[in-house]
């Protein structure tokens, strides 16, 4: 006999811990499979303060968020495997998945009735922002720079430039500062910060200069980075002549955004939402093939692990309804549709059998908003919206049963 | 018996695939001399890795060229499956999008004729558009050739040397020319920075510095320069080609080519832009040339994907001869001393009939009498590959040895046990520096759509605890390129201890 769960989570990153704890805790026979050789995802490498203050009330390190979250495992009692590589996610059909991964003990298939698939995000690489000129050591992305330093002990460089002022870069500024490294700049596309406001403040802390409304374009060197091309872009981000200057530097920090980590789901027809990068998703966090859920920056990229781990309870508390009923119920699908000044947006479609977590970013900056969805007249204030912050809205189960067939969310000035 | 004593300088696809063919003959003391800390880093690294067709080369104006192209070619069927170097026999097309371009296809089907390629033939709108349907609808026909290939040219640099070391070739890494000495007009020895190798038969594989080894010997009545070529790679996902698509060629290129690489990516490139001589190191990827190979590609292959889909962007450079044609001879004036220089297109195509070439340049002009091996071994076996493996394979393997269910590169499925072959294969052959680069040629590690961002510190450990350095050590493509400055405290110990 095959082995066979009713979930199996893919990833123990915080969204995959969240959602093997919850299902447990809701009486599912529990799998968690993770690729690494420990749990806890990014975590474990992330040593700066600021997680958990929602979740566990209390500000805590990425390691502790991650420690706290693994005793919980242990103690619900939820099966957990390492070092186990998911190959293929097979849909036999919308009531059962074949999971096939590797691992020390060989390659497996065990059977499940859903899967919550947290595998997070890839970061983006030089390559794919356009910078040219040499292929050079010195090269790396925040988290891989992150992962050398604060789970291995290496120290990358001492000279860095970082592209991109998102939360990751600006935590390895500050990281890097501390260990003794001059952090020569910070290039930044957008003409605002990337970061939320608590990160953007390293930057005065450290005296590192932030050039807004700028980006590198290449990279020379002959073994390793020895200087760093850097041009200002106009309001259509293009390059404004004769701007460019060098910046001597023996690292370059590639702090360029995330991208939900989908290929698998993919693979077995998954629809993706261009704009968020990961799966179409119903309230539960269900892709659009049943019994396979989503939570977590492979859902969307999230600002806050308390709402990475809120989705995979979400997940888990949908993989329950999702077995208990042979699918999600629903008389109808109501439709979630980004207006003006959202860029991304899920869940994207509403059943109005209970109140839901919409989660959201906005395109630009803007102050003195209101959050607007016309077609069931909900209006909120906001002093300020930020496209690093992610709009975290409740939707109320009547009000969504209020709309025909679709609600738009929007962001205006007041 | 008195061994002749062969030193062949360079260990790229040239000097690795001398090196196999003279590891078969018993009076041969064969030295392997290479300034990187592994093979195939020089021009062989980044190339366009097709196996051409012979129909490009004028025999009249490049005879060498046109008459071992061919002969490359099939030369190639044989070694690849001897070696177990990865390969493709798909087929190339040259794409006509005008009236025009036909003549041109006709020059090159006589040509190809008269150079002794089989089957090419002119296929017209509709057989073209069927045998490749993502072609630019506007194509008007083109020019089938079935026998181009594709293989890894790295790879095979790293077979031919490992064969070759198995039957007894020295590979000296890490060696860089300094000298040839010479007495009474005959070829002594090589000076180089790890000392003297003795040396009856010198032969010049440099690369791009062939000129200036050449010049070594006082032989200088031919120049390299160097002539770039940038590349785009995508992401796996994106659909390319399943033929080699050529655009018509001009006077001076074979032009932009579109293809599917053996990995499955789609790859586009190369644009040619000539170097000033002293610019042989320059493998900078530029924006001009960038641009040039994208709008060029657009013309035969119009569904180019988004930016965003871009894996890796590269530049080669091709050792552009005086007078074009490759130049393989026993120089009169020093006895002793081959060139085997200027090696252009298509030099991966012909290097195993250039090593014929030279083998019979010794008999013949050095008049050395080879007597062969009773035990040479034409075999070498390919590491593992655990995305290659089929399921029960797989777990026969993982049973014995746990690492191959260790997976390491998750975009490429590179398992843990993959990159310990690959280790003990280098320190086999000599690798003395641990570097990514020499686990990726040999495994596929970070060369997938995350470019190596998960997977690099995890192999940096591994390469750490097998060649028992500290892991900052660790390089990226060898010495100058160390992955870190040392641990995470040592600035702070620097600063407050006053050193450096």
């Amino acid at each position: 006999m095959m082995e066979s769960y009713d979930v199996i989570v893919i990833g123990g990153g915080p969204a995959g811990l969240a959602a093997a704890v919850k299902a447990k805790e809701l009486g599912l026979e529990t799998l968690l499979l993770d690729e690494n050789e420990f749990l806890g995802g990014i975590l474990p490498q992330c040593i700066h303060p600021g997680f958990g203050i929602h979740y566990f009330k209390e500000e805590l390190t990425g390691p502790e968020f991650a420690h706290l979250f693994i005793e919980k495992i242990k103690d619900v009692g939820v099966k957990y495997q390492t070092s186990a590589y998911v190959l293929n996610i097979e849909n036999y059909s919308d009531l059962e998945k074949k999971i096939v991964f590797s691992s020390p003990r060989g390659i497996k298939e065990v059977w499940t009735k859903t899967v919550i698939y947290a595998a997070g995000a890839r970061e983006k690489h030089a390559f794919e922002i356009g910078i040219v000129g040499d292929r050079v050591a010195g090269i790396y992305t925040a988290g891989e720079a992150q992962t050398l330093m604060d789970i291995y002990g290496i120290m990358p460089g001492k000279e860095i430039v970082i592209v991109g002022s998102g939360d990751v870069g600006l935590i390895m500024a500050r990281r890097f500062a501390l260990e003794g490294a001059k952090v020569k700049a910070v290039i930044e596309l957008m003409p605002y910060p990337g970061g939320l406001a608590r990160n953007v403040m390293i930057l005065r802390d450290f005296n590192i200069p932030l050039y807004l409304s700028h980006k590198v374009v290449e990279v020379r060197g002959k073994a390793r980075v020895e200087k760093i091309k850097v041009v200002k872009v106009d309001e259509n981000f293009k390059e404004i002549p004769k701007s460019e200057f060098w910046i001597n530097a023996d690292t370059l920090l590639i702090s360029a955004g995330l991208m939900p980590n989908v290929r698998l789901l993919q693979r077995i027809g998954v629809k993706i939402d261009p704009s968020t990068g990961g799966p179409i998703v119903n309230e539960l966090l269900e892709t659009t093939v049943p019994g396979i859920f989503v939570a977590g920056n492979a859902l969307l990229i999230n600002d806050l692990v308390d709402y990475v781990a809120e989705q995979g309870e979400i997940a888990a508390f949908g993989a329950k309804e999702f077995i208990e009923n042979e699918g999600i119920p629903s008389k109808k699908w109501i439709k979630l549709e980004n207006g003006q000044n959202i860029r991304l947006l899920a869940p994207h479609y509403l059943s109005g059998e209970r109140d839901v977590y919409v989660y959201a970013r906005v395109s630009a900056p803007m102050e003195n908003v209101k959050i607007v969805f016309p077609e069931i007249k909900k209006k909120l204030r906001s002093p300020m919206v930020r496209p690093a912050e992610m709009l975290r809205i409740r939707l109320k189960a009547e009000e969504i049963r209020s709309a025909e067939k679709k609600i738009t969310m929007e962001v205006i000035p007041q | 018996m008195k061994r002749v004593k062969v030193a062949i300088i360079g260990a790229g696809i040239i000097g690795a695939s001398i090196a196999r063919v003279l590891s078969r003959y018993d009076n041969l003391e064969v030295h392997l001399i290479e300034k990187n800390s592994d093979v195939g880093w020089g021009v062989t690294k980044a190339n366009t890795a097709l196996i051409h067709g012979g129909y490009d080369d004028d025999p009249k104006k490049f005879p060498l060229r046109a008459k071992l192209c061919i002969q490359g070619n099939r030369i190639w069927h044989q070694w690849v499956k001897e070696l177990e170097i990865p390969h493709i026999w798909n087929g190339a097309l040259i794409v006509a999008l005008t009236e025009d371009d036909f003549d041109e296809l006709e020059t090159l089907l006589e040509r190809g004729i008269k150079n002794g390629v089989p089957e090419m033939r002119i296929v017209d709108k509709e057989e073209a558009l069927s045998l490749e349907p993502g072609l630019n609808p506007k194509a008007l026909g083109g020019l089938w050739i079935p026998i181009v290939g594709q293989i890894g040219p790295i790879p095979a640099v790293v077979a031919m040397v490992e064969n070759a070391v198995s039957n007894g070739v020295k590979l000296h890494l890490e060696t860089e020319v300094k000298g040839i000495k010479l007495e009474n007009g005959e070829v002594k020895g090589i000076e180089t920075n790890n000392g003297l190798i003795n040396a009856d038969i010198v032969i010049n594989a440099a690369g791009l510095y062939a000129d200036e080894i050449s010049k070594m010997v006082g032989i200088d009545y031919f120049e390299i320069h160097p002539r770039k070529g940038e590349y785009w790679i995508f992401d796996d996902d994106v659909p390319g080609p399943r033929r080699v698509l050529f655009p018509t060629p001009t006077p001076i290129s074979k032009g932009v080519v579109v293809t599917t690489e053996i990995s499955g990516h789609l790859m586009i490139g190369p644009n040619a832009q000539d170097l000033p001589k002293e610019e042989k190191e320059n493998l900078a990827t530029t924006r001009e040339g960038l641009n040039e190979v994208w709008e060029k590609a657009k013309k035969i292959w119009p569904n180019l994907p988004p930016k965003s889909k871009v894996i890796r962007t590269f530049a080669g450079l091709r050792p552009e001869p005086t007078g074009g044609d490759f130049i393989i001879k026993a120089e009169e004036e020093v006895y002793g001393f081959i060139n085997v220089a200027g090696i252009r297109s298509p030099g991966l195509t012909s290097a195993p009939a250039i090593a014929y070439e030279v083998k019979e340049i010794i008999e013949r002009d050095l008049g050395i009498a080879l007597t062969e091996k009773y035990h040479w071994n034409p075999y070498r076996r390919d590491i593992t590959h655990f995305f290659m493996l089929p399921r029960e394979e797989a777990n026969r393997l993982i049973a014995t040895n746990h690492s191959y269910g260790k997976i390491v590169c998750k975009c490429n499925k590179v398992s843990e046990g993959d990159i310990l072959e690959a280790i003990e294969r280098m320190k086999f052959i000599g690798v003395k520096t641990p570097s990514i680069d020499s686990v990726k040629v040999r495994t596929k590690a970070t060369s997938g759509t995350c470019q190596g961002t998960f997977c690099k510190v995890r192999i940096v450990q591994i390469l750490a605890r097998e060649y028992k350095v500290e892991p900052w050590k660790v390089t990226l493509k060898g010495k100058g390129s160390e992955i870190g400055v040392g641990d995470v405290k040592v600035l702070l110990r620097r600063t407050h201890d006053g050193e450096l």
